[in-house]
């Protein structure tokens, strides 16, 4: 029995894998298992299972796999990188294979073998992965094999983020609440997988031939092969889903230390993984509780905040109705008129809010004493609008508000209220008895509740029963602050480095609170946040998160035990202070039992955006549509007259090339409409048309703008608003343009009132990385010449070098005359029309609203359609560069050194001069120079008493958030 | 601007100054040409996970790495109780120029200002940014940084060859430890022997020359980059030991490189835009001579014959203008493509790229350009790596080894 076996070990984040294979390259045995985070034990059992099997064969023996690293380390076993283990079983296997994509559960992979092999793996930040497709089912509450079955009966397409896990799931909660087909969220989930693949991973490298898939999740999801397969538009023939997938890693594991003469047995292997010692290279903190008895006073003081009951079937008289349709949950409850709780109601909505809510009525209406009137009902959350229309709710209102009538209620002296939910941290800090700020979780920053318990199912655990044993832990895990993607990679290092499960707990809730409160709320110290603070949420719920929180501020909090139903507990207070009718609007008992609805997509045709719209009919001519940003495709046909500079000035952008072109030209000059171009484009167009040149400008930017450039995109960290300019790009080569001008420019304009006029590094060079990522680009269609737009001198020698070949040399100062002069003519046109809309804002009682943010702002795939928000709430917008030029700059703590952001500062200090002016500053995400900016702005802001709204940005076009903090605003601004 | 600390003529004697962690060999020189004046200074060595801690605490959220490790070693340090707080200044780089980092000392004023508003933060910069202050770099202050920085790549890139193929484990270090404590002596002693560039330098390689090394063939692998990610073991997680215990040789070009860039810079935009004047004027003189003693510190590299000489600085330009033009100055702008081009050139295929999560310059500049040099160079093997509070190690090392097996291959 002394054949020459060798051994592979692939040991994933989520499975072990092992194979043995033979002297001739054969598999002759195999077993994929998940490991539940007990790698050594997984490991050391499938070990077992070897030995009892051979027990008298030697083996070669390797390990590999993203959570081998450590663990081969430790028991010197040899270690193979996966994508190389991957590679080498494809040589063997495939040799005639082009191209791997391999899904592992937190990696994605590509190998491309023919043209210049190359191995790549995701960076950092990345979505797209079997982890997260669990995150994705887990939140429709099904699971990846429900998912997969799901997908498979889908119509249409939804566009979701894939980038990044949270930034999907902010993209598929609101088609969720708005009552998308889940069968159409599942195949996107799907489709934003392969896209972020695609493009993410393969930048720019097509990926063509005979192509090779592998890993579980591409094993076991049809729906997902299907997707991969119809993108890349491959046939059956070269579309490989190999059999033996799942282990194929393991497989090349195993090929790779057959090439070793150390031949062990497998009891020696077992030997060497439980001699294996874990580093101690782990970071612990101090205990939540040092003993029994304080945590049973810790218990006893949160006792008070307790609330009074009543019985349903008893009480009589009025009752009031509150629900929070949450982005996960839902949250319903009944008070009497002085408060006591009749009825209450939180679980998951499982992606359908309006049918659970609809059956807890129903059941409120078959327990409740016949003698109960509601008599008035509210409802707040993302769901609101389509639970006020469909369930004839009296009232809607905004989170935060019903957060702050809750919170008030147990306490009412609150200045400051954090919320901790299943996706979101809401803080307010409370001033003269109204919200004066707000502020919300990120991207970065998005460590809430759901993750908690994903890492208890992750781990085999129940919730409660997870979070109870964090209470006792004896050395919690520092375990850091950032992404949840982050985060499981520190978990599964601390696992690796033999932190106990309880610890593990421990460490996840204080992770979650020191998130909270340095990167969401962003506080030195305790005493920043307030003396009297109310939390609430489901998260803290659970003992070890409020605890945590105690501790890292150092001061007691007022927890209700309602804490996760206060936006519902709010809505209830609400709906009782606004009663007036004899009873509430709320769907009869009858109704409710005929209750039904039908929901289809459509695509609004009201004007250019083409809001994606989801229209649900509730029978009786009763329907509810949302997707809309402005009123247009709301189906109610009131017309929008307050005045909106955004509108003005993308339209004049977008008709400026209409304006007039040479009749005889000398050639075709393309100007992609993107960045810096939102601003200067009145200024290139007059100085091409002036020398003779026809000017094309690309098409106005879409998400499919987007798609068109994705695959030439070499850092996916990078703006959105840069990530666009790629399809501009392709765009005007479509168009057949001779050339394509695009400028570097270090410097901006220079309109003398900072310290120097930078671009930012982005917009100053992006032609450089256009250049050499698109392959279509070369330097005779692709002229992009340094110059200084302020140095007459400069912009004629760069000109008259750059268009040598046209013999226009005499023309070029004479029409650089005239740029200077459309450009001046440009901006005295924003400026007077910015003077009329305040003056008709001011005419008619309007507030008016500065949006702030860059020149590229205004296009509608980059701001969403924000600005129509603000308008469609009443208000007038104007842009910074409007007013920039009415204020000189204040004292700013910050080197102001860039054109573009120190039109911030004078546009906030004018701000500060006008009472019926609030400013609210656009931010992509990914800019770093606004990590700078966001705070100065803020600071001249608020040291004025104005408030201060910052709308985070990117390729996601769900505006949810922004409505919760442009509603909230209104309120504060009410007060 | 609000009145923050200001560095005074008598702060010199009675406050020690504290120095972050960057280049640990170039600054510890640095410190004793300070000390020479009089000066108290200390380099911080602090580098546990409060550290970031800290820097989470009192930096933006979206403010990149290096602001955040550089702030919050200064934070923790102040609050570790081994500093009198009323006798202690700080001090950090300014580059000036379009990037972010330029922003840093002000986002450190905001973080002391709070709980610390006595004490005062110093700008080293060369840019002529912060007048105010008692700290002055005076003309010879100067030349005796510019050797140091000399003579402190020298150090790294020898250090870096012999403790990767030494016989006799920690012989290397020894080496390096003598000299620094030998050109320390020589800078706070005040004797000009440091201008005796070719003996001192001849001296250190001949010293370094007779470790004896193993002939074992090792990968080579040139770090680039983000220049504090790039350089200090804090901030990347200690890559060129991580390197070393992988058996691969680590290559980090010299920090001169960067010092060449930011002057080449000056006058080099001068010429694209058109706006000459004496300062860009000034600069290039001052460029000239920093070259020749470039150029003549390679040729003594050369003749000893032991150690890979540094990157001719006018080859590295005319590199960079296979890849991308030279106005490219913000962050560490076009010297990165060109790094990697010439590293790629003397036959170092295998780059690390390493950078701050979402560096502004650095999409452009290294992600950006990557594809560019890979296609002129088939073999050159590049990874970016990211660094951030969150990122874990297991994370970066499993994608340099993914590189390290392409490079096996």
């Amino acid at each position: 029995m002394n054949k020459k076996l060798s051994l592979g070990i692939d040991v994933g984040s989520t499975t072990v894998k092992t194979v043995i294979s033979d002297s001739d390259g054969n598999i002759i045995y195999s077993k994929y298992q998940r490991h539940l985070s007990k790698v050594k034990e997984t490991v050391t059992d499938q070990l077992k299972i070897i030995q009892a099997d051979y027990p008298d064969d030697t083996f070669t023996v390797c390990i590999t796999g993203s959570a081998g690293l450590g663990l081969a380390n430790s028991a010197e076993i040899p270690f193979v990188q996966e994508v190389h283990a991957a590679f080498l079983a494809v040589q063997k296997k495939y040799p005639d294979a082009d191209s791997v994509i391999e899904l592992g559960g937190e990696d994605a992979k590509i190998i491309f073998l023919t043209g210049g092999v190359e191995q790549r793996m995701n960076g950092s930040c990345a979505g797209g992965t079997g982890a997260f497709i669990d995150q994705m089912s887990t939140l429709l509450g099904i699971t990846a094999d429900e998912l997969d079955k799901l997908s498979m009966r889908s119509q249409k397409i939804y566009p979701i983020a894939s980038r990044c896990g949270v930034f999907a799931k902010s993209d598929i909660q609101p088609l969720l609440n708005q009552g998308a087909r889940r069968e159409d969220v599942a195949a996107s989930i799907f489709q934003a997988v392969v896209d972020q693949t695609v493009s993410g991973l393969a930048q720019g490298r097509s990926i063509e031939g005979k192509v090779l898939f592998l890993g579980g999740p591409l094993f076991f999801l049809k729906g997902l092969k299907n997707a991969f397969v119809r993108t890349l538009g491959l046939d059956e023939e070269n579309a490989v889903f190999p059999e033996e997938a799942p282990v194929f890693v393991a497989y090349g594991c195993s090929l790779y230390s057959s090439t070793s003469d150390d031949y062990f047995k497998a009891d020696e292997i077992i030997n060497k993984i439980s001699r294996a010692k874990a580093s101690d290279g782990i970071v612990t903190g101090k205990p939540l509780f040092a003993s029994q008895v304080e945590y049973d006073d810790f218990i006893d003081r949160h006792k008070k905040y307790d609330l009074a009951y009543a019985d349903i079937r008893k009480y009589k008289g009025n009752a009031y109705l509150g629900i929070d349709a949450g982005s996960t949950t839902t949250k319903l409850v009944l008070i009497t008129d002085d408060g006591k709780i009749l009825y209450h109601h939180y679980s998951s909505n499982m992606g359908q809010p309006l049918d659970k809510i609809a059956d807890q009525i129903k059941r409120i209406y078959q327990e409740m004493n016949p003698d109960i009137t509601i008599k008035g009902s509210a409802v707040t959350g993302y769901g609101e609008d389509l639970i006020k229309s469909g369930l004839s709710i009296d009232c809607g209102i905004v989170e935060t508000v019903a957060h702050f009538k809750a919170a008030s209620y147990f306490c009412p002296n609150v200045d400051f209220i954090i919320d901790i939910g299943g996706q979101d941290i809401k803080c307010f800090r409370i001033k003269n008895k109204s919200i004066d700020s707000i502020m919300l979780n990120e991207a970065c920053s998005s460590g809430c509740g759901s993750f908690i318990q994903t890492f208890a199912m992750a781990l085999g655990y129940d919730i409660s029963e997870f979070s109870q044993m964090g209470l006792f832990a004896q050395h919690p895990v520092d375990l850091g602050s950032r992404c949840t993607v982050f985060m499981n990679s520190s978990v599964k290092q601390a696992q690796k480095d033999g932190a106990t499960v309880e610890d593990i707990s421990a460490g996840l809730s204080m992770s979650i609170i020191k998130n909270a409160i340095y990167k969401v709320i962003r506080a030195n110290s305790p005493d920043e946040l307030g003396r009297n603070i109310v939390v609430q949420g489901g998260t803290f719920l659970n003992d070890a998160v409020l605890r945590s929180f105690e501790k890292e501020i150092g001061r007691n909090v007022i927890r209700p035990a309602i804490s996760g139903l206060m936006g519902a507990f709010g809505c209830a207070l609400y709906a009782k202070e606004k009663a007036t009718a004899e009873k509430s609007s709320l769907i009869s008992e009858d109704d409710l039992n005929s209750f039904a609805y039908t929901s289809r997509s459509a695509q609004c045709k009201g004007c250019t955006a083409h809001c994606q719209l989801n229209i649900i009919n509730f029978g009786k001519g009763r329907r509810f549509i949302s997707g809309n940003r402005c009123e247009k495709g709301g189906g109610t046909a009131s017309r929008n007259t307050v005045p909106n500079l955004y509108e003005y000035k993308y339209t004049s952008i977008i008709n400026t090339v209409k304006k007039h072109q040479p009749k005889r030209p000398v050639g075709t000059v393309g100007l992609p409409l993107a960045l810096g171009f939102y601003e200067q484009l009145p200024f290139w167009h007059m100085l091409f048309t002036e020398l003779g040149f026809r000017t094309v400008v690309s098409d106005e930017s879409s998400r499919g703008m987007y798609y068109l450039g994705q695959h030439t995109i070499p850092s996916d960290t990078v703006c959105y608003p840069a990530k666009l300019t790629h399809g501009h790009i392709e765009n005007l080569l479509d168009k057949g343009v001779d050339f394509i001008f695009y400028p570097c420019m270090s410097y901006n304009i220079d309109e003398g009132q900072s310290d120097n006029h930078f671009n930012c590094p982005v917009v100053a060079y992006y032609p450089e990385l256009l250049l050499v990522n698109n392959p279509r680009l070369n330097e005779s269609n692709f002229i992009h010449p340094y110059l200084d737009i302020n140095v007459k001198k400069n912009v004629i020698r760069v000109l008259k070098n750059s268009l040598k070949g046209y013999n226009l040399r005499c023309k070029i100062p004479d029409a650089l005359e005239k740029a200077y002069k459309a450009m001046e003519y440009y901006n005295g046109e924003i400026a007077s029309q910015a003077e009329s809309i305040i003056r008709q804002a001011r005419a008619e009682k309007k507030k008016i609203i500065v949006l702030a943010g860059r020149p590229y702002h205004i296009d509608k795939e980059i701001n969403h359609g924000i600005h129509k928000l603000i308008t469609a709430l009443g208000m007038a917008v104007i842009t910074e560069d409007s007013v920039s030029a009415l204020a000189r700059t204040p004292k700013l703590n910050v080197l102001n050194q860039w054109t573009y952001h120190s039109r911030l500062y004078r546009a906030a200090q004018y701000v500060t001069t006008q009472s019926d002016m609030q400013m609210i500053q656009l931010v992509s995400f990914g800019c770093g120079i606004d990590s700078v900016t966001g705070d100065e702005v803020r600071n001249i802001l608020e040291s004025h008493g104005k408030l201060y709204t910052q709308l985070k940005i990117d390729e996601i076009n769900n505006l949810g958030a922004a409505r919760i903090r442009l509603r909230s605003l209104v309120a504060a601004m009410e007060k | 601007m609000p009145e923050y600390a200001k560095f005074t003529e008598d702060m010199i004697k009675t406050h020690t100054i504290l120095v972050p962690d960057m280049l640990p060999i170039h600054f510890r020189l640095i410190i004793s040409i300070f000390e020479a004046e009089g000066y108290k200074m200390e380099l911080l060595q602090n580098c546990s996970r409060s550290v970031v801690d800290e820097g989470l605490k009192n930096v933006h959220n979206d403010a990149c790495y290096p602001a955040l490790l550089v702030i919050g070693q200064f934070m923790d340090a102040l609050k570790s109780g081994k500093y009198d707080l009323n006798k202690t200044a700080l001090m950090i780089t300014q580059t000036g120029g379009g990037c972010r980092a330029s922003n840093y000392i002000h986002l450190l004023r905001k973080a002391i200002d709070k709980n610390y508003p006595q004490i005062p933060v110093i700008s080293l910069n060369f840019s002529g940014l912060e007048k105010d202050s008692a700290f002055k770099i005076t003309p010879v202050m100067f030349l005796k940084m510019f050797y140091a920085v000399l003579y402190g790549d020298l150090l790294m890139t020898c250090y870096n060859k012999c403790r990767t193929y030494e016989i006799n484990k920690g012989q290397s270090e020894k080496v390096l430890k003598k000299w620094q404590k030998r050109l320390g002596n020589i800078y706070r002693k005040k004797s000009n022997f440091y201008l005796k560039l070719s003996r001192i330098s001849n001296d250190i390689l001949n010293d370094f020359a007779e470790i004896p090394l193993s002939s074992e063939k090792k990968i080579r692998v040139g770090i680039v980059g983000e220049i504090y990610v790039k350089y200090s073991p804090l901030a990347n997680n200690h890559l060129e030991d991580f390197l070393i215990s992988e058996g691969c040789e680590p290559v980090v070009p010299s920090l001169l490189e960067f010092v060449m860039y930011c002057a080449a810079g000056t006058f080099n935009d001068a010429k694209i835009y058109d706006n000459s004047n004496t300062q860009s004027r000034i600069y290039r003189l001052g460029y000239e001579i920093i070259y020749r003693q470039q150029k003549k510190l390679i040729s003594i590299m050369k003749k000893q014959g032991s150690f890979e000489p540094f990157h001719d600085f006018e080859h590295l330009r005319k590199l960079a203008d296979k890849y991308i033009n030279q106005g490219v100055v913000m962050g560490e702008g076009w010297l990165i493509p060109a790094e990697m081009a010439a590293l790629v050139q003397s036959g170092v295929d295998n780059i690390i790229c390493t950078q701050p999560f979402g560096c502004l310059p650095n999409h452009i500049v290294a992600k950006g350009m990557s594809r560019a040099i890979k296609q002129d160079n088939p073999d050159a093997n590049i990874v970016a790596i990211d660094y951030d509070p969150g990122a874990t190690r297991v994370n970066q090392e499993n994608r340099i080894k993914l590189m390290l097996a392409n490079a096996r291959r």
